[in-house]
Protein backbone atom coordinates (compact mmCIF):
# COMPACT_ATOMS: atom_id res chain seq x y z
CA UNK A 1 0.00 0.00 0.00
CA UNK A 2 2.48 2.75 1.24
CA UNK A 3 5.01 1.35 -1.58
CA UNK A 4 2.41 1.99 -4.25
CA UNK A 5 1.46 5.05 -3.04
CA UNK A 6 5.27 5.79 -2.98
CA UNK A 7 5.22 5.47 -6.63
CA UNK A 8 2.19 7.15 -7.12
CA UNK A 9 3.80 10.13 -5.54
CA UNK A 10 6.93 9.35 -7.56
CA UNK A 11 5.54 9.04 -10.66
CA UNK A 12 3.45 12.22 -10.53
CA UNK A 13 6.17 14.50 -9.58
CA UNK A 14 8.41 13.33 -13.05
CA UNK A 15 5.09 13.14 -14.93
CA UNK A 16 4.98 16.71 -13.72
CA UNK A 17 9.05 17.36 -14.11
CA UNK A 18 7.78 16.38 -17.89
CA UNK A 19 4.86 18.49 -18.65
CA UNK A 20 6.31 21.41 -16.82
CA UNK A 21 10.08 22.20 -17.88
CA UNK A 22 11.95 24.58 -16.49
CA UNK A 23 11.51 28.29 -17.52
CA UNK A 24 14.65 28.64 -18.48
CA UNK A 25 14.20 25.66 -21.19
CA UNK A 26 11.11 27.80 -22.61
CA UNK A 27 13.59 30.47 -24.32
CA UNK A 28 15.89 28.24 -26.23
CA UNK A 29 13.62 25.91 -27.40
CA UNK A 30 12.89 28.21 -30.09
CA UNK A 31 10.45 26.93 -32.42
CA UNK A 32 10.30 27.66 -35.89
CA UNK A 33 8.95 31.19 -37.27
CA UNK A 34 5.23 31.11 -36.78
CA UNK A 35 4.84 34.97 -37.85
CA UNK A 36 6.37 33.68 -41.11
CA UNK A 37 3.89 30.71 -41.87
CA UNK A 38 1.07 32.86 -40.78
CA UNK A 39 2.24 36.04 -42.94
CA UNK A 40 2.85 32.81 -45.88
CA UNK A 41 -0.69 32.04 -44.90
CA UNK A 42 -2.56 35.33 -45.51
CA UNK A 43 -0.94 36.37 -48.98
CA UNK A 44 -0.31 32.60 -50.27
CA UNK A 45 -2.89 30.53 -48.81
CA UNK A 46 -2.85 27.29 -50.91
CA UNK A 47 0.29 26.02 -50.65
CA UNK A 48 2.42 25.22 -47.53
CA UNK A 49 4.52 27.38 -46.10
CA UNK A 50 8.29 25.65 -46.85
CA UNK A 51 10.23 24.77 -43.92
CA UNK A 52 13.48 27.08 -42.44
CA UNK A 53 16.44 25.88 -41.25
CA UNK A 54 15.20 26.10 -38.06
CA UNK A 55 12.93 23.30 -37.78
CA UNK A 56 15.66 20.89 -38.86
CA UNK A 57 17.57 21.41 -35.53
CA UNK A 58 17.51 19.98 -32.80
CA UNK A 59 17.73 23.10 -29.69
CA UNK A 60 19.95 23.82 -28.19
CA UNK A 61 19.82 24.38 -24.29
CA UNK A 62 19.60 27.35 -22.44
CA UNK A 63 22.90 28.99 -20.81
CA UNK A 64 22.89 26.87 -17.14
CA UNK A 65 23.29 28.90 -13.85
CA UNK A 66 26.54 27.10 -12.67
CA UNK A 67 29.34 26.17 -15.37
CA UNK A 68 29.46 22.50 -16.35
CA UNK A 69 32.64 20.73 -16.32
CA UNK A 70 32.40 19.61 -20.05
CA UNK A 71 32.27 21.84 -22.86
CA UNK A 72 29.92 20.80 -26.37
CA UNK A 73 32.30 21.03 -29.14
CA UNK A 74 30.69 20.72 -33.18
CA UNK A 75 34.09 20.45 -35.01
CA UNK A 76 31.52 21.07 -38.44
CA UNK A 77 33.74 20.58 -42.19
CA UNK A 78 32.16 20.90 -45.31
CA UNK A 79 32.18 17.35 -46.44
CA UNK A 80 32.37 16.03 -42.34
CA UNK A 81 30.70 16.82 -39.05
CA UNK A 82 31.24 15.90 -35.86
CA UNK A 83 28.41 17.43 -33.75
CA UNK A 84 26.90 16.81 -30.78
CA UNK A 85 23.08 16.93 -31.71
CA UNK A 86 22.73 15.37 -35.35
CA UNK A 87 19.67 16.63 -37.13
CA UNK A 88 15.76 15.76 -35.88
CA UNK A 89 14.50 12.90 -37.66
CA UNK A 90 17.48 12.23 -39.88
CA UNK A 91 18.67 8.95 -40.04
CA UNK A 92 22.79 8.99 -39.34
CA UNK A 93 24.73 7.37 -42.31
CA UNK A 94 28.15 6.11 -41.89
CA UNK A 95 30.37 8.53 -41.75
CA UNK A 96 32.66 8.85 -44.66
CA UNK A 97 35.11 11.66 -45.21
CA UNK A 98 36.61 12.51 -48.87
CA UNK A 99 39.56 14.57 -47.69
CA UNK A 100 41.20 12.72 -44.97
CA UNK A 101 40.75 9.51 -43.46
CA UNK A 102 37.60 8.74 -41.11
CA UNK A 103 39.30 6.96 -38.70
CA UNK A 104 41.26 9.76 -37.42
CA UNK A 105 38.39 12.51 -36.64
CA UNK A 106 37.64 11.57 -33.23
CA UNK A 107 34.22 12.54 -31.72
CA UNK A 108 35.22 15.47 -29.82
CA UNK A 109 31.75 16.13 -28.22
CA UNK A 110 32.63 16.90 -24.49
CA UNK A 111 35.75 18.17 -23.65
CA UNK A 112 37.49 19.84 -21.20
CA UNK A 113 39.30 22.29 -23.60
CA UNK A 114 39.81 23.11 -26.96
CA UNK A 115 42.63 25.57 -28.05
CA UNK A 116 41.40 27.37 -31.10
CA UNK A 117 44.15 29.23 -33.44
CA UNK A 118 41.75 32.58 -34.12
CA UNK A 119 43.22 35.22 -36.10
CA UNK A 120 43.96 37.12 -32.99
CA UNK A 121 46.08 34.73 -31.42
CA UNK A 122 45.54 30.65 -29.79
CA UNK A 123 42.89 31.15 -27.86
CA UNK A 124 41.74 28.14 -24.82
CA UNK A 125 38.14 27.87 -25.10
CA UNK A 126 37.23 26.01 -21.37
CA UNK A 127 33.64 25.48 -20.04
CA UNK A 128 31.89 29.44 -19.18
CA UNK A 129 33.62 30.93 -22.04
CA UNK A 130 32.08 34.35 -22.41
CA UNK A 131 30.59 34.44 -25.92
CA UNK A 132 32.70 35.18 -29.21
CA UNK A 133 33.07 35.06 -32.59
CA UNK A 134 36.73 34.61 -34.02
CA UNK A 135 38.12 34.18 -37.35
CA UNK A 136 40.10 31.18 -37.55
CA UNK A 137 43.64 31.32 -39.43
CA UNK A 138 46.04 28.48 -40.44
CA UNK A 139 47.09 26.67 -37.27
CA UNK A 140 46.64 23.90 -34.96
CA UNK A 141 43.53 23.37 -33.06
CA UNK A 142 43.66 20.66 -30.19
CA UNK A 143 40.76 19.29 -28.27
CA UNK A 144 42.13 18.07 -24.55
CA UNK A 145 39.79 15.50 -23.32
CA UNK A 146 40.99 13.91 -19.86
CA UNK A 147 44.72 13.12 -20.82
CA UNK A 148 43.88 12.83 -24.10
CA UNK A 149 45.20 15.48 -26.84
CA UNK A 150 43.99 15.27 -29.85
CA UNK A 151 45.80 17.99 -32.68
CA UNK A 152 44.20 19.19 -36.17
CA UNK A 153 45.86 21.70 -38.45
CA UNK A 154 42.58 23.62 -39.68
CA UNK A 155 43.33 25.58 -42.80
CA UNK A 156 40.41 28.83 -42.01
CA UNK A 157 37.11 29.69 -40.73
CA UNK A 158 35.12 30.26 -37.92
CA UNK A 159 34.52 29.55 -34.49
CA UNK A 160 31.31 30.81 -32.34
CA UNK A 161 31.95 30.26 -28.64
CA UNK A 162 27.96 30.66 -26.74
CA UNK A 163 27.56 31.41 -23.21
CA UNK A 164 26.00 27.77 -22.89
CA UNK A 165 29.35 26.24 -22.80
CA UNK A 166 28.74 24.99 -26.67
CA UNK A 167 31.27 25.84 -29.74
CA UNK A 168 31.20 25.28 -32.91
CA UNK A 169 33.95 25.24 -34.77
CA UNK A 170 33.72 25.63 -38.89
CA UNK A 171 36.45 25.13 -40.61
CA UNK A 172 36.82 24.47 -44.66
CA UNK A 173 39.63 21.73 -43.83
CA UNK A 174 40.97 20.20 -41.26
CA UNK A 175 43.47 17.32 -41.49
CA UNK A 176 45.28 15.08 -38.35
CA UNK A 177 48.33 16.79 -37.38
CA UNK A 178 50.39 13.69 -37.55
CA UNK A 179 49.24 12.97 -41.06
CA UNK A 180 51.54 15.57 -42.72
CA UNK A 181 54.23 15.12 -44.34
CA UNK A 182 57.29 17.25 -42.92
CA UNK A 183 59.18 16.82 -46.49
CA UNK A 184 55.81 18.00 -48.72
CA UNK A 185 55.39 21.01 -46.37
CA UNK A 186 59.07 22.05 -46.72
CA UNK A 187 58.73 21.81 -50.36
CA UNK A 188 55.70 23.64 -50.95
CA UNK A 189 57.03 26.28 -48.76
CA UNK A 190 59.93 26.63 -50.83
CA UNK A 191 58.00 26.78 -53.91
CA UNK A 192 55.56 29.26 -52.37
CA UNK A 193 58.43 31.15 -51.29
CA UNK A 194 59.83 31.29 -54.23
CA UNK A 195 56.56 32.15 -56.37
CA UNK A 196 56.15 35.04 -53.94
CA UNK A 197 59.41 36.22 -54.76
CA UNK A 198 58.57 36.26 -58.74
CA UNK A 199 55.38 37.20 -58.92
CA UNK A 200 54.03 40.27 -60.47
CA UNK A 201 50.73 40.75 -60.66
CA UNK A 202 48.69 41.82 -57.47
CA UNK A 203 46.75 38.52 -57.32
CA UNK A 204 49.56 36.13 -58.47
CA UNK A 205 51.12 37.82 -54.65
CA UNK A 206 48.33 37.61 -52.50
CA UNK A 207 48.11 33.80 -53.64
CA UNK A 208 51.56 33.30 -53.18
CA UNK A 209 51.62 35.23 -49.47
CA UNK A 210 48.80 32.89 -48.33
CA UNK A 211 50.80 29.67 -49.55
CA UNK A 212 53.69 30.63 -47.79
CA UNK A 213 51.36 31.69 -44.35
CA UNK A 214 49.91 28.38 -44.69
CA UNK A 215 53.10 26.19 -44.99
CA UNK A 216 54.97 28.17 -42.82
CA UNK A 217 51.70 27.80 -40.13
CA UNK A 218 52.31 23.95 -41.26
CA UNK A 219 55.98 23.64 -40.55
CA UNK A 220 55.49 25.41 -37.10
CA UNK A 221 52.92 22.95 -35.99
CA UNK A 222 55.01 20.07 -37.11
CA UNK A 223 57.86 21.51 -35.07
CA UNK A 224 56.21 22.39 -32.14
CA UNK B 1 -22.84 -4.60 -59.77
CA UNK B 2 -24.83 -6.97 -61.35
CA UNK B 3 -25.70 -4.45 -63.70
CA UNK B 4 -22.60 -2.98 -64.53
CA UNK B 5 -21.59 -6.41 -65.58
CA UNK B 6 -24.36 -7.25 -67.63
CA UNK B 7 -24.11 -3.79 -69.59
CA UNK B 8 -20.53 -4.82 -70.32
CA UNK B 9 -21.72 -8.16 -71.46
CA UNK B 10 -23.74 -6.86 -73.48
CA UNK B 11 -21.66 -4.04 -75.25
CA UNK B 12 -18.62 -7.00 -75.80
CA UNK B 13 -22.02 -9.16 -77.59
CA UNK B 14 -22.88 -5.79 -79.61
CA UNK B 15 -19.60 -4.76 -80.86
CA UNK B 16 -19.49 -8.16 -81.86
CA UNK B 17 -22.26 -8.43 -83.95
CA UNK B 18 -22.71 -5.20 -85.79
CA UNK B 19 -20.89 -4.40 -88.82
CA UNK B 20 -17.64 -2.79 -89.09
CA UNK B 21 -19.18 0.66 -89.71
CA UNK B 22 -21.39 0.84 -86.89
CA UNK B 23 -18.78 -0.17 -84.13
CA UNK B 24 -18.08 2.38 -81.50
CA UNK B 25 -15.39 4.62 -81.88
CA UNK B 26 -14.29 3.62 -78.43
CA UNK B 27 -12.83 0.98 -79.58
CA UNK B 28 -8.50 1.06 -79.95
CA UNK B 29 -7.75 1.60 -83.33
CA UNK B 30 -5.94 -1.78 -83.66
CA UNK B 31 -9.18 -3.27 -83.63
CA UNK B 32 -10.88 -1.56 -86.41
CA UNK B 33 -9.96 -3.88 -89.06
CA UNK B 34 -13.29 -4.94 -90.52
CA UNK B 35 -14.66 -8.09 -89.59
CA UNK B 36 -14.38 -10.69 -92.31
CA UNK B 37 -11.14 -9.66 -93.60
CA UNK B 38 -9.11 -13.02 -93.26
CA UNK B 39 -5.89 -11.69 -92.37
CA UNK B 40 -5.42 -9.07 -89.72
CA UNK B 41 -2.36 -7.40 -89.62
CA UNK B 42 -0.82 -7.11 -86.42
CA UNK B 43 2.19 -5.02 -87.36
CA UNK B 44 1.11 -1.99 -85.50
CA UNK B 45 0.52 -3.86 -82.56
CA UNK B 46 3.94 -4.53 -82.33
CA UNK B 47 5.70 -1.65 -83.16
CA UNK B 48 3.62 -0.02 -80.63
CA UNK B 49 5.37 -2.95 -78.60
CA UNK B 50 8.75 -2.92 -79.68
CA UNK B 51 8.29 0.83 -79.12
CA UNK B 52 7.05 0.43 -75.50
CA UNK B 53 9.80 -2.20 -74.63
CA UNK B 54 12.61 0.10 -75.56
CA UNK B 55 11.21 3.06 -73.66
CA UNK B 56 11.15 0.97 -70.72
CA UNK B 57 14.22 -0.63 -71.11
CA UNK B 58 15.51 3.24 -71.11
CA UNK B 59 13.30 4.31 -68.13
CA UNK B 60 15.25 1.40 -66.36
CA UNK B 61 18.82 2.10 -66.81
CA UNK B 62 17.81 5.69 -66.27
CA UNK B 63 16.62 4.36 -62.60
CA UNK B 64 19.37 3.13 -62.47
CA UNK B 65 21.65 5.72 -62.99
CA UNK B 66 19.95 7.75 -60.54
CA UNK B 67 20.53 5.04 -57.88
CA UNK B 68 23.95 4.84 -58.00
CA UNK B 69 24.49 8.74 -58.02
CA UNK B 70 21.66 9.39 -55.63
CA UNK B 71 24.18 7.03 -53.48
CA UNK B 72 27.02 8.94 -54.29
CA UNK B 73 25.34 12.27 -53.30
CA UNK B 74 23.49 10.92 -50.18
CA UNK B 75 26.21 10.23 -48.18
CA UNK B 76 27.81 14.01 -48.90
CA UNK B 77 24.94 15.78 -48.50
CA UNK B 78 24.58 14.22 -44.91
CA UNK B 79 28.06 15.09 -44.31
CA UNK B 80 27.06 18.77 -44.94
CA UNK B 81 24.29 19.11 -42.94
CA UNK B 82 26.53 19.96 -39.78
CA UNK B 83 27.81 22.74 -41.79
CA UNK B 84 24.95 25.11 -41.47
CA UNK B 85 23.93 24.43 -37.91
CA UNK B 86 26.05 26.72 -36.32
CA UNK B 87 25.09 29.58 -38.20
CA UNK B 88 21.42 29.04 -37.37
CA UNK B 89 22.45 28.72 -33.82
CA UNK B 90 24.14 31.73 -33.83
CA UNK B 91 22.58 33.84 -35.98
CA UNK B 92 18.95 32.59 -35.52
CA UNK B 93 16.11 31.72 -38.44
CA UNK B 94 15.22 35.00 -40.34
CA UNK B 95 12.63 34.07 -42.80
CA UNK B 96 11.25 37.94 -41.96
CA UNK B 97 13.66 40.12 -40.66
CA UNK B 98 10.90 42.45 -39.06
CA UNK B 99 7.09 42.63 -39.18
CA UNK B 100 4.89 45.29 -39.01
CA UNK B 101 0.84 45.00 -38.08
CA UNK B 102 -1.63 47.87 -38.90
CA UNK B 103 -4.47 48.50 -36.47
CA UNK B 104 -7.44 50.46 -38.08
CA UNK B 105 -8.33 52.26 -35.22
CA UNK B 106 -12.45 52.94 -36.01
CA UNK B 107 -10.58 54.23 -39.79
CA UNK B 108 -9.79 57.71 -38.46
CA UNK B 109 -5.96 56.60 -36.95
CA UNK B 110 -3.80 54.21 -38.34
CA UNK B 111 -1.37 53.10 -35.60
CA UNK B 112 1.58 51.55 -37.14
CA UNK B 113 3.86 49.37 -34.86
CA UNK B 114 6.86 47.62 -35.38
CA UNK B 115 7.63 44.75 -33.64
CA UNK B 116 10.96 42.72 -33.61
CA UNK B 117 9.88 38.98 -34.12
CA UNK B 118 10.46 37.12 -30.64
CA UNK B 119 9.26 40.02 -28.58
CA UNK B 120 6.38 39.33 -31.25
CA UNK B 121 6.07 35.56 -30.28
CA UNK B 122 5.33 36.46 -26.73
CA UNK B 123 3.47 39.51 -26.69
CA UNK B 124 1.41 39.33 -29.59
CA UNK B 125 -1.54 37.80 -27.93
CA UNK B 126 -1.84 39.99 -25.39
CA UNK B 127 -1.39 43.07 -27.36
CA UNK B 128 -4.18 41.62 -29.85
CA UNK B 129 -6.80 40.63 -26.83
CA UNK B 130 -5.75 43.99 -25.03
CA UNK B 131 -6.90 45.86 -28.27
CA UNK B 132 -9.98 43.83 -28.88
CA UNK B 133 -11.40 43.90 -25.83
CA UNK B 134 -11.09 47.89 -25.74
CA UNK B 135 -13.46 47.85 -28.62
CA UNK B 136 -11.20 48.79 -31.12
CA UNK B 137 -12.43 47.90 -34.74
CA UNK B 138 -11.12 45.49 -36.74
CA UNK B 139 -7.58 44.83 -36.00
CA UNK B 140 -5.47 42.77 -38.84
CA UNK B 141 -2.57 41.94 -39.67
CA UNK B 142 -1.03 42.86 -42.50
CA UNK B 143 1.92 40.88 -44.32
CA UNK B 144 4.25 43.92 -44.33
CA UNK B 145 7.97 42.74 -45.53
CA UNK B 146 10.98 43.97 -42.49
CA UNK B 147 11.44 47.68 -42.84
CA UNK B 148 14.55 47.26 -43.36
CA UNK B 149 14.92 44.78 -45.40
CA UNK B 150 14.63 46.20 -49.17
CA UNK B 151 15.94 44.01 -51.19
CA UNK B 152 15.71 40.50 -50.94
CA UNK B 153 16.94 38.38 -53.87
CA UNK B 154 15.35 34.77 -53.79
CA UNK B 155 18.28 32.32 -54.70
CA UNK B 156 16.05 29.25 -56.70
CA UNK B 157 18.39 26.21 -56.94
CA UNK B 158 16.70 23.91 -59.14
CA UNK B 159 18.52 21.11 -61.60
CA UNK B 160 19.80 20.80 -65.06
CA UNK B 161 17.87 18.07 -66.50
CA UNK B 162 14.01 17.55 -66.28
CA UNK B 163 12.64 13.96 -66.02
CA UNK B 164 12.64 14.48 -62.12
CA UNK B 165 9.14 14.58 -60.91
CA UNK B 166 7.57 18.09 -59.66
CA UNK B 167 11.22 18.99 -57.78
CA UNK B 168 11.80 22.02 -60.06
CA UNK B 169 8.04 23.59 -60.26
CA UNK B 170 8.05 23.44 -56.50
CA UNK B 171 11.06 25.19 -56.20
CA UNK B 172 9.46 27.54 -58.86
CA UNK B 173 6.67 28.13 -57.17
CA UNK B 174 8.34 28.62 -53.48
CA UNK B 175 10.01 31.39 -55.23
CA UNK B 176 6.89 32.95 -56.70
CA UNK B 177 5.51 32.92 -53.64
CA UNK B 178 8.60 34.63 -51.89
CA UNK B 179 8.77 37.01 -54.36
CA UNK B 180 5.07 37.85 -53.96
CA UNK B 181 5.17 37.45 -50.26
CA UNK B 182 8.11 40.19 -50.15
CA UNK B 183 6.64 42.23 -52.66
CA UNK B 184 5.77 46.02 -51.67
CA UNK B 185 5.61 49.65 -52.99
CA UNK B 186 9.30 50.57 -52.40
CA UNK B 187 10.51 46.49 -52.68
CA UNK B 188 12.96 45.27 -54.50
CA UNK B 189 12.62 41.07 -55.27
CA UNK B 190 15.20 39.49 -57.85
CA UNK B 191 16.10 35.96 -58.61
CA UNK B 192 19.16 34.79 -58.73
CA UNK B 193 18.61 30.99 -60.73
CA UNK B 194 20.87 27.96 -60.10
CA UNK B 195 20.07 25.43 -63.05
CA UNK B 196 17.84 25.51 -66.46
CA UNK B 197 14.64 24.20 -65.38
CA UNK B 198 14.12 26.50 -63.25
CA UNK B 199 14.68 29.29 -65.42
CA UNK B 200 12.82 27.89 -68.14
CA UNK B 201 10.21 28.54 -66.01
CA UNK B 202 10.75 31.82 -64.72
CA UNK B 203 11.74 33.51 -67.71
CA UNK B 204 7.92 33.54 -68.64
CA UNK B 205 6.49 35.70 -66.12
CA UNK B 206 9.47 37.28 -64.07
CA UNK B 207 12.03 37.97 -67.14
CA UNK B 208 12.79 41.57 -66.13
CA UNK B 209 13.41 40.26 -62.37
CA UNK B 210 15.97 38.07 -62.85
CA UNK B 211 19.57 38.91 -61.92
CA UNK B 212 21.53 36.06 -62.91
CA UNK B 213 21.13 32.72 -64.16
CA UNK B 214 23.90 29.58 -63.50
CA UNK B 215 23.78 26.18 -64.90
CA UNK B 216 25.45 23.20 -65.65
CA UNK B 217 26.25 23.38 -61.74
CA UNK B 218 26.43 19.61 -61.68
CA UNK B 219 28.84 18.95 -64.89
CA UNK B 220 31.47 18.55 -61.78
CA UNK B 221 30.86 16.54 -58.11
CA UNK B 222 29.26 19.10 -56.45
CA UNK B 223 32.49 20.18 -54.05
CA UNK B 224 32.76 22.99 -51.83
CA UNK B 225 35.37 25.05 -53.81
CA UNK B 226 33.61 25.37 -56.44
CA UNK B 227 30.18 26.49 -54.55
CA UNK B 228 32.46 28.94 -52.87
CA UNK B 229 33.00 30.56 -55.98
CA UNK B 230 29.94 30.17 -57.43
CA UNK B 231 28.47 32.28 -54.25
CA UNK B 232 31.41 34.82 -54.19
CA UNK B 233 30.23 35.19 -57.70
CA UNK B 234 26.83 35.81 -56.74
CA UNK B 235 27.97 38.05 -53.68
CA UNK B 236 30.08 40.63 -56.27
CA UNK B 237 27.64 40.87 -58.46
CA UNK B 238 24.03 41.53 -55.95
CA UNK B 239 23.14 43.74 -54.52
CA UNK B 240 21.00 42.30 -51.27
CA UNK B 241 19.49 43.02 -48.28
CA UNK B 242 18.53 39.27 -47.46
CA UNK B 243 18.97 36.28 -49.60
CA UNK B 244 16.61 33.64 -49.66
CA UNK B 245 17.47 30.40 -51.07
CA UNK B 246 14.87 28.00 -52.66
CA UNK B 247 15.89 24.14 -52.59
CA UNK B 248 14.16 20.84 -52.19
CA UNK B 249 15.21 19.28 -48.99
CA UNK B 250 15.93 15.55 -49.25
CA UNK B 251 14.37 13.35 -46.66
CA UNK B 252 13.72 9.89 -48.72
CA UNK B 253 13.72 9.13 -51.99
CA UNK B 254 10.26 9.54 -52.18
CA UNK B 255 9.70 13.22 -49.88
CA UNK B 256 11.34 16.30 -50.41
CA UNK B 257 10.89 18.93 -48.34
CA UNK B 258 10.32 22.57 -49.99
CA UNK B 259 12.87 24.64 -47.87
CA UNK B 260 14.10 27.96 -47.67
CA UNK B 261 17.14 29.60 -45.70
CA UNK B 262 18.06 33.62 -45.32
CA UNK B 263 21.53 34.78 -45.23
CA UNK B 264 20.99 38.54 -44.16
CA UNK B 265 23.52 41.35 -45.31
CA UNK B 266 26.46 42.57 -42.75
CA UNK B 267 24.42 45.67 -42.55
CA UNK B 268 21.33 44.13 -41.65
CA UNK B 269 22.86 42.17 -39.68
CA UNK B 270 24.38 44.94 -37.53
CA UNK B 271 21.29 46.86 -37.39
CA UNK B 272 19.14 44.18 -36.22
CA UNK B 273 21.42 43.16 -33.84
CA UNK B 274 21.22 46.86 -32.27
CA UNK B 275 17.83 47.31 -32.28
CA UNK B 276 17.73 43.91 -30.44
CA UNK B 277 15.15 42.47 -32.34
CA UNK B 278 15.21 38.46 -32.86
CA UNK B 279 19.39 39.23 -33.16
CA UNK B 280 19.80 40.91 -30.38
CA UNK B 281 22.15 38.00 -28.71
CA UNK B 282 24.32 38.78 -31.11
CA UNK B 283 25.65 42.01 -29.25
CA UNK B 284 26.60 40.01 -26.46
CA UNK B 285 29.21 37.99 -28.55
CA UNK B 286 32.60 39.93 -28.32
CA UNK B 287 34.04 39.66 -31.90
CA UNK B 288 37.60 38.58 -32.47
CA UNK B 289 39.74 39.15 -35.86
CA UNK B 290 39.88 41.76 -37.93
CA UNK B 291 39.87 45.59 -37.84
CA UNK B 292 36.44 46.24 -37.27
CA UNK B 293 33.02 44.36 -36.15
CA UNK B 294 31.55 45.41 -39.91
CA UNK B 295 34.18 43.72 -41.43
CA UNK B 296 34.14 40.64 -39.20
CA UNK B 297 30.68 40.26 -40.35
CA UNK B 298 30.87 40.69 -43.40
CA UNK B 299 33.13 37.91 -43.34
CA UNK B 300 30.91 35.78 -41.42
CA UNK B 301 27.61 36.78 -43.60
CA UNK B 302 29.77 35.64 -46.33
CA UNK B 303 31.47 32.24 -45.53
CA UNK B 304 27.39 31.79 -44.36
CA UNK B 305 26.40 32.09 -47.47
CA UNK B 306 28.92 29.70 -49.26
CA UNK B 307 28.21 27.22 -46.25
CA UNK B 308 24.31 27.26 -46.84
CA UNK B 309 24.35 27.44 -50.27
CA UNK B 310 27.00 24.49 -50.30
CA UNK B 311 24.43 22.63 -48.37
CA UNK B 312 21.44 23.71 -50.19
CA UNK B 313 23.00 22.64 -53.55
CA UNK B 314 23.59 19.31 -52.52
CA UNK B 315 20.58 18.80 -50.85
CA UNK B 316 19.20 19.89 -53.89
CA UNK B 317 20.94 17.38 -56.08
CA UNK B 318 20.24 14.59 -54.08
CA UNK B 319 16.32 15.44 -54.22
CA UNK B 320 16.51 15.55 -57.83
CA UNK B 321 18.24 11.84 -58.04
CA UNK B 322 15.72 10.41 -55.98
CA UNK B 323 12.66 12.12 -57.53
CA UNK B 324 14.34 10.85 -60.93
CA UNK B 325 14.55 7.78 -59.18
CA UNK B 326 10.80 7.10 -57.86
CA UNK B 327 9.67 8.75 -61.49
CA UNK B 328 11.86 6.67 -63.59
CA UNK B 329 10.45 3.37 -61.66
CA UNK B 330 7.00 4.46 -61.83
CA UNK B 331 7.41 5.06 -65.32
CA UNK B 332 8.92 1.91 -65.89
CA UNK B 333 5.79 -0.16 -64.20
CA UNK B 334 3.65 1.81 -66.13
CA UNK B 335 5.74 0.85 -69.73
CA UNK B 336 5.26 -2.78 -67.99
CA UNK B 337 1.14 -2.56 -67.67
CA UNK B 338 1.01 -0.91 -71.16
CA UNK B 339 3.08 -3.76 -72.54
CA UNK B 340 1.08 -6.58 -70.88
CA UNK B 341 -2.31 -4.40 -72.09
CA UNK B 342 -0.68 -4.91 -75.68
CA UNK B 343 0.33 -8.09 -75.65
CA UNK B 344 -2.84 -9.11 -74.72
CA UNK B 345 -4.42 -7.36 -77.81
CA UNK B 346 -2.14 -8.67 -79.91
CA UNK B 347 -2.40 -12.58 -78.67
CA UNK B 348 -6.39 -11.77 -78.96
CA UNK B 349 -6.44 -10.73 -82.31
CA UNK B 350 -3.78 -13.46 -83.50
CA UNK B 351 -6.41 -16.21 -82.08
CA UNK B 352 -8.91 -14.71 -83.69
CA UNK B 353 -7.54 -14.46 -87.01
CA UNK B 354 -6.72 -18.13 -86.63
CA UNK B 355 -9.92 -18.81 -85.31
CA UNK B 356 -11.99 -17.53 -88.16
CA UNK B 357 -9.52 -18.96 -90.80
CA UNK B 358 -10.42 -22.36 -89.22
CA UNK B 359 -14.22 -22.02 -89.24
CA UNK B 360 -13.76 -20.82 -93.11
CA UNK B 361 -11.55 -23.82 -93.98
CA UNK B 362 -14.31 -25.97 -91.68
CA UNK B 363 -16.97 -24.73 -93.63
CA UNK B 364 -16.00 -24.89 -96.55
CA UNK B 365 -14.90 -28.84 -96.63
CA UNK B 366 -18.22 -29.33 -94.80
CA UNK B 367 -20.41 -27.49 -97.71
CA UNK B 368 -18.26 -29.74 -100.67
CA UNK B 369 -18.91 -32.72 -98.63
CA UNK B 370 -22.64 -32.31 -97.67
Amino acid sequence: MFRQAASRVLFRSSAAARARPFSTDLAAAASPDETFVEAWKKVIPNIEPPKTPLSFMTPRPATPSSIPSKLTVNFVLPYASELSTKENGMTVLPRRMLVFNPRILQYASNVDMVIIPASTGQMGVLPGHVATIAELKPGVMSVHEGDKVVKYFVTSGFAFVHSNSYADIIAVEAVPIDQIDPALVQKGLADFTQKLSSASTDLEKAEAQIGVDVHSALNSALTS
Amino acid sequence: MAMAALRREGKRVSTLISSPNLRSSLAPSEEQVSFGVRSISTQIVRNRMKSVKNIQKITKAMKMVAASKLRAIQVRAENSRGLWQPFTALLGDTPRAAIGFVLHLADIVEVWLWFSLDWLGGNLLSTASLIQSSNFACLHFVALPGVDVKKNVIVTISSDKGLCGGINSTSVKMSRALHKLNAGPDKEGKYVILGEKAKAQLIRDSKKDIEISITELQKNPLNYTQVSVLADDILKNVEFDALRIVFNKFQSVVSFLPTTATILSPEVVEKEAEAGGKLGDLDSYEIEGGETKSEVLQNLTEFQFSCVLFNAVLENACSEQGARMSAMDSSSRNAGDMLDRLTLTYNRTRQASITTELIEIISGASALTG
